[in-house]
């Protein structure tokens, strides 16, 4: 659900990186004519594969086995990183344990655990043009992932432009989050009940649930 | 300069001494020098300083050197895919410096570049720009990286000729071409080794003037794990 939704803000023709976990399912959302998927261990072309065709080297970022599209490219590693913080990629998009008031977002680290990964986080973030958060909306244990400020260590200084969950779709827009739809059945009070992020209601939206 | 050509790994990783700092490429087991650190394990030098995005998995490819206690420090990005890693840092036995990918693959190309160190605005304001050193250019900030630099590079490509040239295969690119640009003396490990001329100009990744050494594969990943070439 949540990786429909997002795979409807993405623009035919776009170069897109997709995170690992729910931005992985975006792909099966796309029309592969019209999108160019990048993995950042050094493919522009990503499409899926059907398993008598996996090739162990073949791989997305998240080690996991694609297939190459028609038109694509290989490059090295450095070469995929500066396509990246070269603002090359159109949108990349990410999964979040936090993100805050300010737009702040936290993917890479858990406090008290040990800190021995971080990956393309910090790079993707600081470096896509359109960063496009996709996450549920509250953690396993029920507790908010939009808060006022993330107490888990932030990935970059960059703001997420949207945020997309299994309840509601946010924009950032001037200076904060403006809730701009519902997902599903869920109501203003619903995302209000398990949001401690500051965000404003879209006007149109606002008198809509309010009629 | 020419390149020597063996059968044996051993051989050639007698290059490797106690202390030295080793680049190994790879993208967890793909890309991976396998046969290369397969030596490196037989290989009796420690206190090594291991450049590499993982170190291997739990008791596979480079954890195996970890395992034997020959690890004093390791550079990357990503040890998480290692659980070893964590318990060997916790006790005190293993140094480790955490890069952001791109940080970490820039900073290979620019040592192989004769470039000191660069400015990148990937983790700023984060947990890991912690004591590093930040500028403004143009209005933004920056973090001040230094470049990486080996004394031996381990890689994995698809085909070498015999003066050295190398050519990749699919993402088990990552990593090589940069790191078998940035270490005083790079071994090859390669699935064919072709006469000179056989690849064409235009598609060399690697020219030979970075390459040392090169030895023919023996231990491949497949679908169904590591197995020895036939």
């Amino acid at each position: 659900m949540i990786a429909k939704r997002a795979a409807e803000e993405l623009s035919p023709h776009s170069i897109v990186n997709l995170g690992i976990g729910i931005p992985t399912l975006v792909a099966n959302y796309l029309d592969k004519d019209n999108y160019y998927l990048h993995t950042e261990n050094g493919l522009l072309g990503v499409t899926s594969v059907e398993e008598e065709d996996i090739d162990p080297l073949l791989v997305n970022a998240g080690k996991l086995p694609v297939g190459e599209a028609v038109g694509a490219s290989y490059f090295h590693s450095a070469d995929s990183f500066a396509m990246i913080r070269g603002e090359h990629v159109d949108v990349a998009i990410l999964g979040a344990l936090q993100v805050d008031s300010n737009g702040l977002v936290a993917n890479w680290a858990i406090p008290g655990k040990n800190i021995i990964g971080v990956g393309g986080a910090m790079d993707l973030l600081v470096g896509a043009k359109k960063i496009i958060i996709t996450t549920n909306h509250v953690s396993k244990d029920g507790s908010p992932k939009l808060v006022d400020k993330c107490s888990y260590p932030i990935t970059s200084n960059r703001k997420a432009d949207v945020i997309i969950t299994d309840m509601a779709v946010f924009k950032w827009k001037d200076d904060g989050y403006e809730l701009t739809e519902l997902i599903g059945d869920t109501t203003l009070n619903d995302v209000e009940g398990h949001t401690t992020a500051a965000y404003r209601i879209n006007e149109q939206l606002l008198q809509k649930e309010t009629k | 300069m020419t390149v020597a050509i063996t059968e044996e790994a051993q051989h050639v990783i007698e290059n490797v001494q106690t202390g030295d700092t080793i680049m190994v490429g790879g993208f967890g087991l793909i890309g991976s020098p396998l046969t290369l650190i397969d030596a490196l394990t037989k290989r009796d030098a420690s206190e090594l300083t291991i450049i590499s995005n993982n170190v291997g998995e739990a008791g596979k490819g480079l954890g195996i050197l970890l395992q034997q206690g020959k690890l004093k420090k390791a550079v990357g990005s990503y040890f998480t895919s290692n659980r070893e890693v964590a318990q060997w840092y916790n006790e005190g036995k293993l140094e480790l410096e955490l890069l952001p990918q791109g940080t970490f693959s820039e900073a290979i190309r620019a040592g192989g570049a004769g470039i000191g160190g660069f400015y990148t605005k990937t983790a700023v304001g984060t947990d890991l720009a912690k004591g590093k050193e930040t500028k403004e250019i143009d209005g933004e900030t920056y973090l001040l990286e230094k470049a990486l630099k080996a004394d031996v590079a381990l890689v994995r490509a698809f085909k070498a000729d015999t003066k050295g040239n190398l050519v990749y295969y699919k993402t088990a690119r990552n990593f090589n071409p940069i790191m078998a640009s940035a270490a005083k003396y790079v071994i090859a490990e390669v699935d064919e080794i072709v006469e000179e001329g056989e690849l064409s100009p235009e598609e060399i990744v690697t020219p030979h003037l970075y390459v040392d050494a090169v030895i023919k594969s023996r231990l491949i990943l497949t679908k169904d794990g590591v197995i020895e070439r036939e």
